[in-house]
Formats: C-alpha cells, structure tokens, sequence
C-alpha cells in the first residue's frame, strides 16, 4: 500500500501512476479483510461436514472487499481511457510536459 | 507446529509482494511493470485464501490478474511503450 | 526535491498506520458479544435466508441496496468508456494489416470458449452453495469473450445483442427488487419459499438475483474491452 503510494506521488508517466493506484487499492483491500480475522476459525461457509456457527471468520467485510474489488475494475478502465484520450490530443505522456503545454 | 508454519507461510507471501510491488514501481519498460502489477495480485489471491476468505480470493485472482493485465495491455499499445528518462 | 517530501510524508503516514493498527484487536474472538452484525449474520443468516454461503446472503439480502449502487457504478463506467473514446470520422479499415493467428491458436480459442463459459455460468449458478457467485462468474465469462477477441481475429462479435442482454439483466434486478416491495413489504425483500437448504432450489429469490447479476457483469466487461479494441488509433 506505501508502493502504490509512492509510486502516484513520484512517477512522471501517467499509466505508471494508474499501475501505482492499482497497487495501492489491492494493498487496501488486504487491510479490509485482516480486520475481520479471527485465529483458529474457519471459512463462513456452511457444508454438510463444518459444525457450528461458534468458529466462523466475520463474514461482513469480506462482503464489502468483494464490492470494493468490482468497483476498483471500474475506476481503472475509465482512467485507462482517458489516458488514452489525453496522449491522442497531446502526443505525450508526460506529466511535466503536460503541465507546461496548457497554459 | 502447525502453527509457526503458518506464520512462515504468511510471512513469505507478504515478502514476496512487497518485491513485487517495489519491482512494478522501478521498471522503465511499461511491459514489465505491468506483469509485476499482477504478479502481486496473484500473491494476494493465495494470502486471501490463507486469511479463510475464498469468495474475496477468487474474486481477486480472476480480476486483478486477467482482466487489469488485458486491459493494461491494450492501453499500452495505443500509447508508449518505454517510459521516458 | 519531490521525492524527498513524498518520503517524509509516507514515512508519517505509516508511523501513523502502525499506532492505530495496535490497539485494534486483530485475531482475537471480537464478535463475540450477541449484539454485533457479524455474530447475527453467522447465527441467523441460514435459517433466515435458506443460503449455505454466509457472505452470498450478506451481500444479496441484508446488504443488497449496495449491490444495486455496485451495478451502477459499472453501467456508469461503461457509458464514460463510450463516451469519451467517441470516434468521430469512420476511418476505412484495411484488413490485410492485421496478421492471422496461428492455426494452433484458432483451432484452441474456437475449443476453449464454450468450456470456458459453460464454467463461468456453473460458478454464478451455484452462488448460494459453494465459494463463487454473480461477479465472479460473469468475469470469467467476459474473459472467454476477450479470448474470442484475442483469438479468432475474422469472426465479428455481435455488439448489439450484448448491450440488449445487459440492459435486460438490470431491468430484470430492480424489477424484481420492486416486487419484492409490492409482496413483502420492503425493497428487496426475499419472498419466494425458502427451500431445504444445500438444494439448488433454495434461498429463495437469492439464485434469480445472482442470475442476473452474472450476465450483467459479463456482457459489461466485454463491452469494455469491446471498446477499447475496436478504437482505431
């Protein structure tokens, strides 16, 4: 998650900061789902062989990272396009150079 | 016993991630950076999985690493290839 | 110069992170007591909902209104994706620049693709029973679709029919979101019979809902990559 963060706030061509976000959402993500580990508990799945409901993970933010996970695709194919849009119209990807063709 | 492999287990995994995304932030050739974007998520696929979260593994195992790779992968062709010095 | 006030900044941040990581209790039981949702879930969720997969059941029927903001989000993306790379002069096409694929690869793709789908729909289908359900399913359909692209170069790929199959798919789950509000009394309310649980029949209206949800997601991503394929440089 500080990879991705770094690499966003550093990097001058544009897809290298989109594949900095991606990194930075997986890492994100990860922190989601650690938050809902219980130790010596089992998977919230119920089969004719798992006892209980007494040892199940939280099964509330894995429903929530899976909704993230779909959502984060999104995000990437819209910024991919646009990416795409903006070295048609400038010629370049550079992000220093973009800033001084503006003005 | 059981138990520290485990941790071992766990620990490599989050190791070899963090290279991975260290690798994705360094490499000039756009190609390569993008294969270490999804060696990553493989990585966290296996690390959901160990966590007892299977739907979230598979989840992530088939969008992070076929369709972002696809998507990444036609987008580079429209643009540069190398990243700049 | 930039770099060294990213570094200080992350440094922070992480500094930050570790501190408030501490005093969360991570790995131990914290659901313990009777009034948390995760303990609710986990006790109520297969007498009340009839589905053995816990997480399909949060994410359909008590978190359901998040789907439906989750579907469109998605349909949103697609139409930005359309929008923005909108070509506007139709720039005659050569076919003769675009080399063949190989006959190992279009003998293979033309094998591949109904196994690949008929996999994609057992894995939506069976969503309330086994690990899997509507998302997974449909983006391992709509990566069949991106083989079919990648593979057999001279067949064309019907883009009508997949925008007509997805907008039914999004009609068909907020009608039956209203239903649910005509029958019992709130949107998405589950109201059809539970069933015997472990059945493929069971659940109620969770199977029909991840039905749509599978062929909605997968004609969606195919739409995308459709898009961004077709653009001619």
């Amino acid at each position: 998650m500080i990879v991705g963060l770094y690499t966003m706030l550093t990097k001058k061509n544009l897809i290298k900061v989109i594949i900095g976000l991606s990194l930075f959402e997986t890492g994100i993500h990860l922190l989601l789902v650690v938050v809902g580990y219980i130790q010596g508990a089992t998977a919230p799945i119920f089969s004719k062989t798992t006892g209980s409901s007494a040892e199940m993970v939280d099964p509330t933010p894995q429903a929530l990272v899976l909704t993230a996970i779909v959502i984060g695709v999104a995000i990437l194919a819209l910024a991919l396009s646009l990416a795409i849009r903006l070295h048609e119209y400038y010629g370049t990807l550079n992000l220093r150079k973009i800033r001084e063709l503006k003005w | 016993m059981e138990e520290s492999l485990k941790q071992i287990l766990e620990l490599s995994l989050t190791l070899l991630m963090l290279g991975g995304a260290v690798c994705a932030c360094v490499f000039k050739d756009l190609l390569n950076a993008v294969i270490a974007g999804a060696f990553v998520s493989l990585m966290a696929a296996i690390l959901f999985y160990v966590l007892q979260a299977p739907d979230v593994a598979m989840a992530e195992a088939s969008i992070g690493a076929a369709l972002t790779t696809a998507i990444f992968v036609i987008a580079i062709k429209k643009t540069k290839r190398f990243e700049e010095e | 110069m930039r770099i060294v006030i990213s570094c200080a900044l992350l440094i922070i941040l992480s500094l930050g992170l570790v501190f408030a990581l501490e005093q969360a209790p991570l790995g131990s039981n914290h659901i313990d007591k009777k009034d948390k949702p995760g303990r609710y879930y986990l006790d109520q969720g297969m007498e009340k909902t009839g589905a053995a997969n816990v997480v399909t059941s949060v994410v359909v029927t008590y978190r359901g209104f998040d789907t439906l903001g989750e579907v469109t989000i998605l349909f949103i993306a697609a139409i930005g994706l359309g929008a923005v790379l909108y070509s506007r002069k139709k720039e005659k096409r050569d076919q003769k620049e675009k080399p063949s694929a190989s006959l190992i690869l279009q003998t293979g793709c033309r094998f591949l693709f109904p196994l690949i789908v008929l996999f994609g729909t057992y894995v939506f289908i069976h969503g309330h029973l086994s690990p899997g359900g509507g998302f997974q399913g449909g983006v391992i359909i709509a990566s069949a679709f991106l083989l079919l692209f990648l593979g057999c170069k001279e067949k064309k790929i019907p883009m009508k029919s997949m925008n007509a199959v997805e907008s039914l798919a999004g009609i068909i789950f907020v009608g039956i979101g209203l239903a649910g509000l005509y029958w019992g009394g709130s949107f998405l309310e589950n109201f059809l019979p539970r069933g015997m649980p472990h059945m493929l029949l069971s659940g109620g209206v969770i199977p029909i809902i991840y039905i749509a949800i599978g062929f909605k997601v997968g004609a969606e991503l195919a739409g995308i990559v459709a898009g961004l394929i077709e653009r001619n440089p």
